[in-house]
Protein backbone atom coordinates (compact mmCIF):
# COMPACT_ATOMS: atom_id res chain seq x y z
CA UNK A 1 0.00 0.00 0.00
CA UNK A 2 1.24 3.44 -0.93
CA UNK A 3 0.46 6.59 0.98
CA UNK A 4 -1.19 8.95 -1.48
CA UNK A 5 -2.16 12.60 -1.18
CA UNK A 6 -5.39 13.43 -3.00
CA UNK A 7 -6.15 17.06 -3.87
CA UNK A 8 -9.56 18.07 -5.07
CA UNK A 9 -10.88 21.16 -6.80
CA UNK A 10 -14.13 22.91 -7.66
CA UNK A 11 -17.38 21.43 -6.44
CA UNK A 12 -15.60 18.20 -5.41
CA UNK A 13 -14.20 20.01 -2.36
CA UNK A 14 -17.73 20.21 -0.93
CA UNK A 15 -18.02 16.42 -1.22
CA UNK A 16 -14.61 15.06 -0.27
CA UNK A 17 -12.80 18.05 1.23
CA UNK A 18 -9.74 19.83 -0.10
CA UNK A 19 -7.22 17.14 0.73
CA UNK A 20 -7.30 13.44 1.63
CA UNK A 21 -4.47 11.13 2.65
CA UNK A 22 -5.28 7.55 1.68
CA UNK A 23 -3.54 4.24 1.17
CA UNK A 24 -3.95 2.58 -2.21
CA UNK A 25 -2.03 0.60 -4.80
CA UNK A 26 -3.63 2.07 -7.90
CA UNK A 27 -5.98 4.85 -9.02
CA UNK A 28 -9.04 2.56 -9.09
CA UNK A 29 -8.48 1.93 -5.39
CA UNK A 30 -8.15 5.64 -4.72
CA UNK A 31 -11.52 6.24 -6.34
CA UNK A 32 -13.26 3.29 -4.65
CA UNK A 33 -11.90 4.32 -1.22
CA UNK A 34 -13.12 7.86 -1.74
CA UNK A 35 -16.53 6.71 -3.00
CA UNK A 36 -16.94 4.45 0.05
CA UNK A 37 -16.20 7.32 2.40
CA UNK A 38 -18.06 9.92 0.34
CA UNK A 39 -20.89 8.21 -1.60
CA UNK A 40 -21.88 11.50 -3.28
CA UNK A 41 -18.66 11.29 -5.30
CA UNK A 42 -20.01 8.37 -7.34
CA UNK A 43 -21.14 9.40 -10.82
CA UNK A 44 -19.35 12.74 -10.72
CA UNK A 45 -17.29 13.74 -13.74
CA UNK A 46 -13.69 14.76 -13.17
CA UNK A 47 -10.24 14.40 -14.62
CA UNK A 48 -7.78 12.38 -12.58
CA UNK A 49 -4.09 13.24 -12.69
CA UNK A 50 -1.09 11.66 -11.01
CA UNK A 51 1.74 14.11 -10.37
CA UNK A 52 0.23 16.44 -12.96
CA UNK A 53 -0.18 13.84 -15.71
CA UNK A 54 -3.76 13.10 -16.69
CA UNK A 55 -4.72 9.39 -16.52
CA UNK A 56 -7.70 7.77 -18.14
CA UNK A 57 -6.93 4.16 -17.21
CA UNK A 58 -6.18 2.44 -13.93
CA UNK A 59 -2.57 3.21 -13.02
CA UNK A 60 -0.23 1.86 -10.33
CA UNK A 61 0.84 4.40 -7.74
CA UNK A 62 4.21 5.12 -6.16
CA UNK A 63 4.77 6.15 -2.54
CA UNK A 64 3.93 9.87 -2.00
CA UNK A 65 2.33 10.37 -5.39
CA UNK A 66 -0.07 13.28 -5.56
CA UNK A 67 -3.42 12.60 -7.18
CA UNK A 68 -5.52 15.57 -8.31
CA UNK A 69 -9.24 15.41 -9.11
CA UNK A 70 -10.43 18.22 -11.38
CA UNK A 71 -14.12 18.66 -12.22
CA UNK A 72 -15.51 20.79 -15.07
CA UNK A 73 -16.33 24.44 -14.37
CA UNK A 74 -19.12 26.10 -16.26
CA UNK A 75 -18.91 29.76 -15.27
CA UNK A 76 -17.65 32.52 -17.50
CA UNK B 1 4.24 50.50 -38.75
CA UNK B 2 2.57 53.92 -38.72
CA UNK B 3 4.03 56.62 -36.47
CA UNK B 4 1.01 56.67 -34.13
CA UNK B 5 1.13 52.89 -33.78
CA UNK B 6 4.87 53.09 -33.08
CA UNK B 7 4.05 55.18 -30.01
CA UNK B 8 0.96 53.21 -29.05
CA UNK B 9 2.75 49.87 -28.92
CA UNK B 10 6.26 51.09 -28.04
CA UNK B 11 6.41 49.42 -24.61
CA UNK B 12 5.27 46.16 -26.13
CA UNK B 13 7.41 45.76 -29.23
CA UNK B 14 10.46 46.87 -27.28
CA UNK B 15 10.14 43.57 -25.43
CA UNK B 16 12.81 41.07 -26.29
CA UNK B 17 11.33 38.11 -28.22
CA UNK B 18 8.09 39.99 -28.90
CA UNK B 19 9.53 42.77 -31.05
CA UNK B 20 8.05 44.42 -34.13
CA UNK B 21 7.44 41.00 -35.61
CA UNK B 22 5.16 40.10 -32.71
CA UNK B 23 3.31 43.39 -33.10
CA UNK B 24 2.78 42.75 -36.80
CA UNK B 25 1.44 39.26 -36.09
CA UNK B 26 -1.08 40.69 -33.63
CA UNK B 27 -2.13 43.35 -36.13
CA UNK B 28 -2.74 40.70 -38.80
CA UNK B 29 -4.72 38.37 -36.53
CA UNK B 30 -8.46 37.77 -36.38
CA UNK B 31 -9.58 36.70 -32.89
CA UNK B 32 -13.16 35.79 -31.97
CA UNK B 33 -14.23 36.12 -28.34
CA UNK B 34 -17.32 34.06 -27.57
CA UNK B 35 -19.02 35.56 -24.51
CA UNK B 36 -18.62 39.18 -23.37
CA UNK B 37 -19.20 38.51 -19.67
CA UNK B 38 -16.77 38.06 -16.79
CA UNK B 39 -14.07 36.32 -18.83
CA UNK B 40 -14.83 38.17 -22.04
CA UNK B 41 -14.39 41.68 -20.59
CA UNK B 42 -10.68 41.43 -19.76
CA UNK B 43 -9.94 39.35 -22.86
CA UNK B 44 -11.56 41.99 -25.06
CA UNK B 45 -10.01 44.97 -23.31
CA UNK B 46 -6.46 43.64 -23.30
CA UNK B 47 -6.45 42.14 -26.81
CA UNK B 48 -7.86 45.41 -28.10
CA UNK B 49 -5.24 47.43 -26.24
CA UNK B 50 -2.47 45.09 -27.39
CA UNK B 51 -3.38 45.69 -31.02
CA UNK B 52 -5.04 42.49 -32.24
CA UNK B 53 -6.13 43.73 -35.66
CA UNK B 54 -9.56 42.20 -35.97
CA UNK B 55 -11.69 41.37 -32.94
CA UNK B 56 -15.10 39.68 -33.05
CA UNK B 57 -17.50 39.67 -30.09
CA UNK B 58 -20.29 37.08 -29.84
CA UNK B 59 -22.90 37.64 -27.13
CA UNK B 60 -26.68 37.93 -27.25
CA UNK B 61 -27.07 38.93 -23.61
CA UNK B 62 -27.94 42.31 -22.22
CA UNK B 63 -26.08 43.94 -19.35
CA UNK B 64 -27.64 43.11 -15.98
CA UNK B 65 -27.04 44.86 -12.67
CA UNK B 66 -25.68 41.63 -11.15
CA UNK B 67 -23.04 41.49 -13.92
CA UNK B 68 -21.35 44.74 -12.97
CA UNK B 69 -19.25 43.49 -10.03
CA UNK B 70 -17.19 41.34 -12.38
CA UNK B 71 -17.71 42.91 -15.83
CA UNK B 72 -16.09 46.34 -15.51
CA UNK B 73 -16.43 47.09 -19.21
CA UNK B 74 -20.05 48.05 -18.45
CA UNK B 75 -21.48 51.00 -16.56
CA UNK B 76 -24.67 51.20 -14.53
CA UNK B 77 -26.28 53.18 -17.34
CA UNK B 78 -25.61 50.27 -19.71
CA UNK B 79 -28.01 47.94 -17.87
CA UNK B 80 -30.49 46.59 -20.40
CA UNK B 81 -28.26 47.26 -23.40
CA UNK B 82 -26.71 44.55 -25.58
CA UNK B 83 -23.27 43.60 -24.25
CA UNK B 84 -21.85 43.06 -27.72
CA UNK B 85 -22.85 46.58 -28.80
CA UNK B 86 -21.67 48.33 -25.64
CA UNK B 87 -18.38 46.43 -25.64
CA UNK B 88 -17.74 47.11 -29.34
CA UNK B 89 -18.27 50.85 -28.90
CA UNK B 90 -15.86 51.02 -25.95
CA UNK B 91 -13.21 48.96 -27.75
CA UNK B 92 -13.40 51.16 -30.86
CA UNK B 93 -12.82 54.20 -28.68
CA UNK B 94 -10.00 52.47 -26.83
CA UNK B 95 -8.15 51.63 -30.04
CA UNK B 96 -9.26 53.20 -33.32
CA UNK B 97 -6.55 51.42 -35.31
CA UNK B 98 -8.22 47.99 -35.09
CA UNK B 99 -11.48 46.53 -36.41
CA UNK B 100 -14.18 45.37 -34.00
CA UNK B 101 -17.23 43.41 -35.18
CA UNK B 102 -20.11 42.53 -32.87
CA UNK B 103 -22.35 39.50 -33.28
CA UNK B 104 -25.31 40.00 -30.95
CA UNK B 105 -26.63 36.45 -31.13
CA UNK B 106 -26.18 33.15 -29.31
CA UNK B 107 -23.57 30.94 -30.87
CA UNK B 108 -25.13 27.59 -31.75
CA UNK B 109 -24.44 24.70 -34.09
CA UNK B 110 -26.54 26.36 -36.82
CA UNK B 111 -24.48 29.56 -37.02
CA UNK B 112 -21.07 28.51 -35.70
CA UNK B 113 -19.34 26.92 -38.70
CA UNK B 114 -18.90 29.88 -41.04
CA UNK B 115 -18.27 32.34 -38.22
CA UNK B 116 -15.57 30.22 -36.56
CA UNK B 117 -14.01 29.46 -39.97
CA UNK B 118 -13.35 33.13 -40.59
CA UNK B 119 -11.21 33.69 -37.46
CA UNK B 120 -7.67 32.57 -36.57
CA UNK B 121 -8.08 32.00 -32.83
CA UNK B 122 -11.25 31.47 -30.80
CA UNK B 123 -11.50 32.39 -27.11
CA UNK B 124 -14.03 30.45 -25.03
CA UNK B 125 -15.51 32.91 -22.52
CA UNK B 126 -18.90 31.19 -22.39
CA UNK B 127 -20.90 30.54 -19.25
CA UNK B 128 -22.72 27.31 -20.07
CA UNK B 129 -21.92 23.79 -21.23
CA UNK B 130 -24.17 23.87 -24.26
CA UNK B 131 -22.14 26.64 -25.92
CA UNK B 132 -18.87 25.14 -24.64
CA UNK B 133 -19.59 21.82 -26.37
CA UNK B 134 -20.72 23.57 -29.55
CA UNK B 135 -17.45 25.54 -29.55
CA UNK B 136 -15.36 22.53 -28.61
CA UNK B 137 -16.77 20.44 -31.45
CA UNK B 138 -16.70 23.05 -34.20
CA UNK B 139 -13.15 24.12 -33.28
CA UNK B 140 -11.96 20.50 -33.14
CA UNK B 141 -13.47 19.79 -36.58
CA UNK B 142 -11.93 22.95 -38.06
CA UNK B 143 -8.59 22.48 -36.22
CA UNK B 144 -9.08 25.99 -34.89
CA UNK B 145 -6.99 27.04 -31.87
CA UNK B 146 -9.34 27.43 -28.89
CA UNK B 147 -8.22 29.28 -25.78
CA UNK B 148 -10.44 27.92 -23.04
CA UNK B 149 -11.30 29.55 -19.72
CA UNK B 150 -13.87 28.62 -17.08
CA UNK B 151 -14.55 29.65 -13.50
CA UNK B 152 -16.17 28.33 -10.35
CA UNK B 153 -16.59 30.42 -7.17
CA UNK B 154 -12.91 31.15 -6.34
CA UNK B 155 -11.20 28.86 -8.89
CA UNK B 156 -10.50 28.98 -12.59
CA UNK B 157 -9.17 26.84 -15.46
CA UNK B 158 -7.25 27.81 -18.59
CA UNK B 159 -6.13 25.63 -21.51
CA UNK B 160 -5.21 25.80 -25.19
CA UNK B 161 -6.93 23.23 -27.40
CA UNK B 162 -6.54 22.11 -31.03
CA UNK B 163 -2.92 23.18 -31.34
CA UNK B 164 -0.38 20.44 -32.06
CA UNK B 165 2.55 20.04 -29.69
CA UNK B 166 6.07 19.08 -30.81
CA UNK B 167 4.97 15.43 -31.09
CA UNK B 168 1.95 16.27 -33.21
CA UNK B 169 -0.51 15.59 -30.37
CA UNK B 170 -3.54 17.86 -30.34
CA UNK B 171 -6.00 17.74 -27.42
CA UNK B 172 -9.48 19.18 -27.19
CA UNK B 173 -12.01 19.89 -24.43
CA UNK B 174 -13.60 16.46 -24.87
CA UNK B 175 -10.30 14.88 -23.89
CA UNK B 176 -10.96 16.35 -20.45
CA UNK B 177 -14.69 15.76 -20.34
CA UNK B 178 -15.90 13.45 -23.12
CA UNK B 179 -19.54 14.02 -22.16
CA UNK B 180 -21.20 17.05 -20.56
CA UNK B 181 -21.78 17.05 -16.81
CA UNK B 182 -25.22 17.67 -15.40
CA UNK B 183 -26.03 21.22 -14.36
CA UNK B 184 -26.13 20.10 -10.70
CA UNK B 185 -22.56 18.84 -11.04
CA UNK B 186 -21.22 22.16 -12.29
CA UNK B 187 -23.52 24.97 -11.25
CA UNK B 188 -23.12 28.40 -12.81
CA UNK B 189 -22.19 31.73 -11.24
CA UNK B 190 -25.83 32.62 -10.63
CA UNK B 191 -26.20 29.56 -8.40
CA UNK B 192 -22.92 29.50 -6.52
CA UNK B 193 -21.70 33.08 -6.67
CA UNK B 194 -18.33 34.19 -8.00
CA UNK B 195 -15.58 36.45 -6.70
CA UNK B 196 -15.51 39.51 -8.96
CA UNK B 197 -11.76 39.47 -9.60
CA UNK B 198 -11.73 35.76 -10.53
CA UNK B 199 -12.86 36.13 -14.16
CA UNK B 200 -10.47 39.10 -14.35
CA UNK B 201 -7.52 36.88 -13.43
CA UNK B 202 -8.58 33.97 -15.63
CA UNK B 203 -9.57 36.19 -18.57
CA UNK B 204 -6.18 37.90 -18.46
CA UNK B 205 -4.50 34.49 -18.57
CA UNK B 206 -6.58 33.68 -21.66
CA UNK B 207 -5.55 36.98 -23.28
CA UNK B 208 -1.96 36.12 -22.38
CA UNK B 209 -2.30 32.73 -24.12
CA UNK B 210 -3.72 34.38 -27.25
CA UNK B 211 -0.80 36.83 -27.39
CA UNK B 212 1.75 34.05 -26.83
CA UNK B 213 0.20 31.94 -29.60
CA UNK B 214 0.09 34.84 -32.05
CA UNK B 215 3.53 36.24 -31.31
CA UNK B 216 5.10 32.81 -31.01
CA UNK B 217 6.62 33.49 -27.60
CA UNK B 218 6.86 31.51 -24.37
CA UNK B 219 5.10 28.22 -23.75
CA UNK B 220 1.35 28.38 -24.32
CA UNK B 221 -0.76 25.86 -22.38
CA UNK B 222 -0.91 23.48 -25.34
CA UNK B 223 -2.31 20.12 -24.20
CA UNK B 224 -2.21 21.38 -20.61
CA UNK B 225 -4.90 22.41 -18.16
CA UNK B 226 -3.95 25.08 -15.63
CA UNK B 227 -6.15 25.33 -12.54
CA UNK B 228 -5.75 27.98 -9.84
CA UNK B 229 -7.66 28.83 -6.66
CA UNK B 230 -7.55 32.44 -5.57
CA UNK B 231 -8.07 31.82 -1.85
CA UNK B 232 -4.75 30.05 -1.33
CA UNK B 233 -3.11 30.30 -4.79
CA UNK B 234 -2.92 26.54 -4.93
CA UNK B 235 -2.47 25.69 -8.58
CA UNK B 236 -1.89 22.64 -10.72
CA UNK B 237 -0.94 22.26 -14.39
CA UNK B 238 -1.81 18.85 -15.73
CA UNK B 239 -0.62 17.39 -19.00
CA UNK B 240 -3.54 16.11 -21.04
CA UNK B 241 -3.76 13.04 -23.19
CA UNK B 242 -6.07 12.38 -26.09
CA UNK B 243 -8.84 9.92 -25.39
CA UNK B 244 -11.69 8.34 -27.26
CA UNK B 245 -14.79 10.52 -27.45
CA UNK B 246 -17.47 8.65 -29.35
CA UNK B 247 -20.03 11.43 -28.89
CA UNK B 248 -18.03 14.00 -30.86
CA UNK B 249 -19.45 14.74 -34.34
CA UNK B 250 -17.20 13.63 -37.20
CA UNK B 251 -18.37 16.07 -39.87
CA UNK B 252 -20.03 19.41 -40.38
CA UNK B 253 -23.28 17.62 -41.21
CA UNK B 254 -23.23 15.62 -37.98
CA UNK B 255 -22.29 18.74 -36.01
CA UNK B 256 -25.16 20.77 -37.39
CA UNK B 257 -27.65 17.92 -36.99
CA UNK B 258 -26.88 17.43 -33.28
CA UNK B 259 -29.22 18.75 -30.59
CA UNK B 260 -26.82 20.38 -28.12
CA UNK B 261 -29.62 21.68 -25.90
CA UNK B 262 -30.80 18.17 -25.08
CA UNK B 263 -27.31 16.71 -25.15
CA UNK B 264 -26.02 19.13 -22.53
CA UNK B 265 -29.16 18.95 -20.41
CA UNK B 266 -29.71 22.67 -20.70
CA UNK B 267 -33.17 22.14 -22.16
CA UNK B 268 -34.62 21.14 -18.82
CA UNK B 269 -38.11 19.76 -18.53
CA UNK B 270 -38.19 20.50 -22.25
CA UNK B 271 -40.99 22.88 -23.05
CA UNK B 272 -43.82 23.86 -20.72
CA UNK B 273 -47.43 22.90 -21.49
CA UNK B 274 -50.24 25.37 -20.90
CA UNK B 275 -53.82 24.14 -20.73
CA UNK B 276 -56.79 26.05 -22.10
CA UNK B 277 -58.01 26.88 -18.60
CA UNK B 278 -54.68 28.51 -17.67
CA UNK B 279 -54.35 30.64 -20.77
CA UNK B 280 -56.49 33.65 -19.78
CA UNK B 281 -54.58 34.25 -16.56
CA UNK B 282 -51.19 33.87 -18.26
CA UNK B 283 -52.17 36.16 -21.13
CA UNK B 284 -52.78 39.04 -18.76
CA UNK B 285 -49.48 38.80 -16.92
CA UNK B 286 -47.18 41.67 -17.84
CA UNK B 287 -44.15 39.37 -18.25
CA UNK B 288 -45.89 37.03 -20.71
CA UNK B 289 -46.07 37.20 -24.46
CA UNK B 290 -48.49 35.05 -26.45
CA UNK B 291 -47.32 34.28 -29.96
CA UNK B 292 -49.69 32.94 -32.60
CA UNK B 293 -47.55 31.00 -35.08
CA UNK B 294 -50.35 30.21 -37.54
CA UNK B 295 -50.53 31.76 -41.01
CA UNK B 296 -51.94 35.28 -40.79
CA UNK B 297 -55.26 34.38 -42.40
CA UNK B 298 -56.09 31.35 -40.26
CA UNK B 299 -59.30 31.40 -38.24
CA UNK B 300 -60.59 31.58 -35.57
CA UNK B 301 -58.78 34.67 -34.41
CA UNK B 302 -57.20 34.61 -30.96
CA UNK B 303 -59.15 37.04 -28.76
CA UNK B 304 -56.34 37.52 -26.20
CA UNK B 305 -53.50 40.06 -26.56
CA UNK B 306 -50.81 38.41 -28.68
CA UNK B 307 -48.32 38.80 -31.51
CA UNK B 308 -48.90 37.00 -34.79
CA UNK B 309 -45.66 35.60 -36.22
CA UNK B 310 -46.10 32.72 -38.69
CA UNK B 311 -43.91 29.73 -37.81
CA UNK B 312 -41.58 30.17 -40.78
CA UNK B 313 -40.79 33.74 -39.66
CA UNK B 314 -40.44 33.01 -35.95
CA UNK B 315 -36.68 32.52 -35.72
CA UNK B 316 -36.02 35.60 -37.87
CA UNK B 317 -37.90 37.67 -35.28
CA UNK B 318 -36.49 35.98 -32.19
CA UNK B 319 -34.68 39.12 -31.01
CA UNK B 320 -37.97 40.94 -30.57
CA UNK B 321 -39.31 38.34 -28.15
CA UNK B 322 -38.08 39.82 -24.90
CA UNK B 323 -40.79 38.73 -22.42
CA UNK B 324 -39.77 36.35 -19.63
CA UNK B 325 -42.54 33.92 -20.52
CA UNK B 326 -43.17 33.06 -24.15
CA UNK B 327 -46.32 31.08 -24.93
CA UNK B 328 -46.60 29.61 -28.43
CA UNK B 329 -50.04 29.03 -29.87
CA UNK B 330 -51.34 27.46 -33.10
CA UNK B 331 -54.50 25.79 -34.31
CA UNK B 332 -54.19 22.39 -32.62
CA UNK B 333 -50.91 22.42 -30.71
CA UNK B 334 -48.63 20.72 -33.25
CA UNK B 335 -46.91 23.73 -34.83
CA UNK B 336 -46.72 25.50 -31.46
CA UNK B 337 -44.83 22.51 -30.01
CA UNK B 338 -42.34 22.68 -32.87
CA UNK B 339 -42.02 26.45 -32.47
CA UNK B 340 -41.47 26.12 -28.72
CA UNK B 341 -38.79 23.49 -29.29
CA UNK B 342 -36.93 25.72 -31.77
CA UNK B 343 -37.09 28.68 -29.41
CA UNK B 344 -35.93 26.53 -26.49
CA UNK B 345 -32.96 25.28 -28.49
CA UNK B 346 -32.07 28.81 -29.38
CA UNK B 347 -32.75 30.64 -26.13
CA UNK B 348 -31.91 27.85 -23.67
CA UNK B 349 -33.16 28.64 -20.20
CA UNK B 350 -32.92 32.40 -20.45
CA UNK B 351 -36.66 32.70 -20.99
CA UNK B 352 -39.43 30.33 -20.00
CA UNK B 353 -41.04 28.81 -23.07
CA UNK B 354 -44.31 26.91 -23.24
CA UNK B 355 -47.08 26.17 -25.71
CA UNK B 356 -50.84 25.83 -25.62
CA UNK B 357 -51.93 22.21 -25.49
CA UNK B 358 -54.57 21.47 -28.11
CA UNK B 359 -54.20 24.91 -29.65
CA UNK B 360 -56.86 27.53 -30.23
CA UNK B 361 -59.43 24.83 -31.04
CA UNK B 362 -59.12 23.43 -27.52
CA UNK B 363 -59.17 26.93 -26.03
CA UNK B 364 -62.35 27.82 -27.95
CA UNK B 365 -64.19 24.67 -26.99
CA UNK B 366 -63.24 25.35 -23.35
CA UNK B 367 -64.72 28.86 -23.70
CA UNK B 368 -67.89 27.47 -25.27
CA UNK B 369 -68.34 25.07 -22.35
CA UNK B 370 -68.14 27.91 -19.81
Amino acid sequence: MMKIRVLSFGGLVEIIGKENMIEAIDTDQVVSHLEQTYPALAGRKYVLAINEQMKTENTLLQESDVVALLPPYSGG
Amino acid sequence: MEQSNKSRYARQYTLQDFGKQGQTKLAEARVLIVGAGGLGCPVLQYLCAAGVGDIGIVDADKVGLSNLHRQPLYRTTDVGRLKAEVAAAILRAQNDTITVVEYAFHLNNQNAWDLISSYDIIVDCTDNFETRYVLCDVCALLHKPLVYGAIYTYEGQVAVFNVSDSQGIRCQYRDLFPVPPSSEEAPDCATTGVLGVLPGVIGLLQANEVIKLLAGIGEPLINKLYTIGLLDYQSVTIRLQPQHHPDAPESRIAFEAANYGHYCGSVNEDVGLISSTELDAIAHRSDSLLIDVRALDELPRLSLPHRAIPLELLMANVHELNASHLVLICQSGVRSARAAESLKNYLGNRQSISHLQGGILAYQSEKNDE
